[in-house]
């Protein structure tokens, strides 16, 4: 390996909730692990329980449990006790709007309070809570609505005028669309229903294995997949939060993920709450100094961001953070695609400490695979397999999957499921679901290799979808928006390598005959998509091709446009029938 | 160079970014990122490219100073002015 090991001081083991990963590996089993949860009576229990009301009941009812830091720098405080009170409003107020158990409510919000609140107060009521991204475009919502059944959703004024208005008659599930700012025809404004809403509610006890999130993610061909998990994931959110994240009670928290993700609601709602720290949420987008004052002046101790963000505070260089003091670090993680070992010798240089890379999925609920406080780092490496779960690089043949254990052999990464945070299942979409699974493995979809110590380093995808800015793209749904404007006739969408973003979406595009290609077509085809798709899913790139290599069948070949715009071996070509021209 | 055609500059890369926005909808002393439906990437993009085009240098430590299409237009001035 071309980077040295960053090793660890003898005394950051011991000082971490995971003293010794072995040892620990060893003792683990999740029945132990959800022992740390409170539960409710009967083996029932409720995430924003273990969340919120256990550490009020516990006497933390003062203690800082959301600092929201808005756009203009203002801050405001709500502690444990504030958001129980809160949370419980919002629970009686879908529940007097006739939203019960089962039902589905989605948000479209950015980073404000009201986001928090919703998701909490949602799992109170016992309904199930479905995040949507604010920089999605109205397709991408459209779609995720219509898989999931949205019954009711929470948004702003701005929000729901520009995204979700013009699609809301496709929505016949849709009873109530919840407003946070004001009244609008066929909304309902929701802080006067607030105000006058009881602040009790007797948190609805759940079954371990009801539905509690529905989070969506990219599929490479068809509509997104609606990703299930469970009230009882909150075992395994609260024991990574420990054990990776080294959360600890009255830690003062940051994670960058907007809960739009899948990160920025397991580790930026729930794992923090759970583990009762005081979490910091930025309601502006990145920025080089404002995150650096946020890390200085809220003393963060614990600091969860991703390699896009990481890879622009690299830009700016390292004197834009050596007139700081970060006195209260102590802990710094990535996720959303494998954080590169420059990034993570840089981190150990201008912080003192690395960046701890961690790998897992929306289908995992929960960190999988992670460096650890205790754990030297090797940069570029996602670390070892968290206690309880067991890891493995598994080869599909005919014969079946057969895990392959010398050193370095490359295979497909897969989990032995069975941990309290793993999917139950893609909505409405059983064979899609059973496909993840070969010979008791749950194949993650992505290349991998073990190294001798036991340390496994991501290789690459093993499908066609996009990693850009740590968010997951599907190819199809990009083409789908492209072939809807009318001088469209075929689109691949693919991922190039990006410096900063790691990837992003780049369209190839063969015209309709009658189009000629030009600048102000390609223009036009780029605000098409961004109106439909949002800046998130969007291209950034579109070029123009008189054909596409396509097969026999006539599906476009993204991998032989990837292996071309990467100069790659174009590999098996033998069901290439209409080339690129 | 005038302020207008300073701002006709600025709007033409907003114009390659997002297509899609008219200028007549925006509000020109809002969140830049927020009217024109730009992310993290979109903006650093834009920045480099003004960059280039106004032969200036736009440091990171500057970007708190240009979130609004107005505010953007009045740090250019500043800085093809000196």
């Amino acid at each position: 390996m071309a980077y040295d090991q960053i090793r660890k001081s003898p005394g950051t083991g011991p000082a971490s909730n995971m003293a010794d990963y072995d040892l620990t590996r060893a003792t683990f089993s999740w029945a132990e692990a959800h022992k740390s949860i409170d539960g409710l009576p009967n083996g029932k229990l409720n995430i924003a329980y273990e969340a919120i009301d256990r550490h009020v009941a516990a006497g933390h009812g003062s203690q800082i449990a959301l600092r929201w830091v808005a756009k203009s720098g203002v801050r405001t405080d709500f502690t444990y006790q504030d958001l129980q009170d809160r949370t419980n409003r919002f629970a009686n107020v879908l529940r007097a709007r006739g939203i019960n158990r089962g039902d589905k409510v989605y948000s479209l919000l950015g980073r404000v309070p009201e986001l928090y609140i919703a998701a909490l107060g949602t799992l109170k009521a016992g309904a199930v809570f479905c995040p949507l991204f604010s920089a999605f475009g109205p397709e991408p919502i459209q779609s995720r609505m219509e898989i999931g059944g949205a019954n009711a959703v929470i948004t702003s004024s701005r929000l729901y005028k520009r995204k979700l208005k013009g699609i809301r008659d496709s929505l016949p599930e849709l009873r109530e669309v919840f407003l946070i700012d004001a009244d609008q025809e066929g909304t309902t404004h929701l802080a006067p229903l607030m105000d006058a809403a009881s602040a009790s509610f007797d948190t609805e006890p759940m079954d371990p294995e009801d539905t509690a999130l529905l989070h969506f993610t990219s599929g490479t061909t068809g509509k997104p997949k609606g990703v299930v998990h469970v009230h009882e994931a909150v075992v395994a959110h609260h024991t990574t939060g420990r054990f990776a994240l080294d959360l600890r009670p009255g830690d003062i928290y940051w994670c960058t993920a907007d809960p739009g993700w899948v990160t920025g609601t397991s580790y930026g709602i729930i794992a923090p709450l759970t583990n009762r720290v005081t979490m910091i949420v930025d309601e502006a987008e990145f920025d080089v100094n404002r995150w650096y004052d946020m890390l200085e002046r809220e003393a963060v101790n614990v600091w969860y961001t991703a390699p896009t963000a990481i890879r622009m505070l690299m830009k700016a260089g390292k004197e834009a953070a050596q007139s700081r003091e970060f006195r209260a670090l102590r802990f710094m993680a990535s996720v959303g695609e494998p954080l590169n070992p420059e990034a993570v010798v840089w981190g150990n240089e201008t912080f003192g400490m690395p960046f701890h890379d961690n790998w897992w999925q929306t289908e995992t609920g929960g960190i999988m695979i992670a460096n650890y406080a205790c754990m030297d780092v090797k940069p570029g490496s996602m670390g070892k397999p968290m206690p309880g779960i067991d890891a493995g690089i598994v080869e599909v043949t005919e014969d079946g999957a057969k895990e392959l254990t010398e050193p370095l052999a490359m295979g497909e990464l897969a989990l032995r499921p069975g941990w309290p945070s793993m999917m139950r299942g893609y909505l409405h979409e059983q064979a899609r679901y059973d496909k993840c699974f070969v010979d008791g493995w749950y194949m993650s979809g992505d290349l991998a290799m073990r190294d001798s110590d036991g340390y496994f380093w991501f290789v690459g995808r093993g499908n066609d979808l996009i990693k850009s800015a740590g968010h997951l793209i599907g190819p199809f749904e990009v083409e789908s928006a492209l072939m809807e404007h009318a001088a469209v006739a075929e689109v691949g969408v693919i991922g190039v390598p990006d410096e900063t973003a790691g990837e992003i979406v780049k369209a190839y595009v063969a015209l309709k005959p009658g189009n000629a290609p030009s600048d102000d077509l390609m223009l036009e085809l780029m605000g098409h998509a961004r109106k439909r798709l949002g800046p998130a899913v969007a291209p950034k790139e579109i070029v123009f091709r008189e054909n596409l290599p396509k097969t026999r069948s006539g599906k476009i070949m993204r991998r032989l446009l990837k292996a071309r715009e990467l100069g790659l071996p174009e590999g098996d070509i033998s069901t290439l029938e209409s080339d690129e021209k | 160079m005038t302020r207008q055609e300073i701002e006709t500059a600025i709007s033409k890369e907003l114009n390659r970014i997002a297509p899609e926005i008219d200028m007549d909808d925006i509000d020109r002393g809002e969140d830049l990122r927020e009217e024109f439906d730009i992310d993290s990437m979109d903006f650093l993009k834009l920045v480099t490219a003004l960059g280039k085009i106004f032969r200036v240098e736009i440091p990171e430590a500057d970007y708190g100073q240009i979130g609004s299409f107005n505010a953007l237009a009045d740090y250019m001035a500043g800085k093809v002015a000196t």
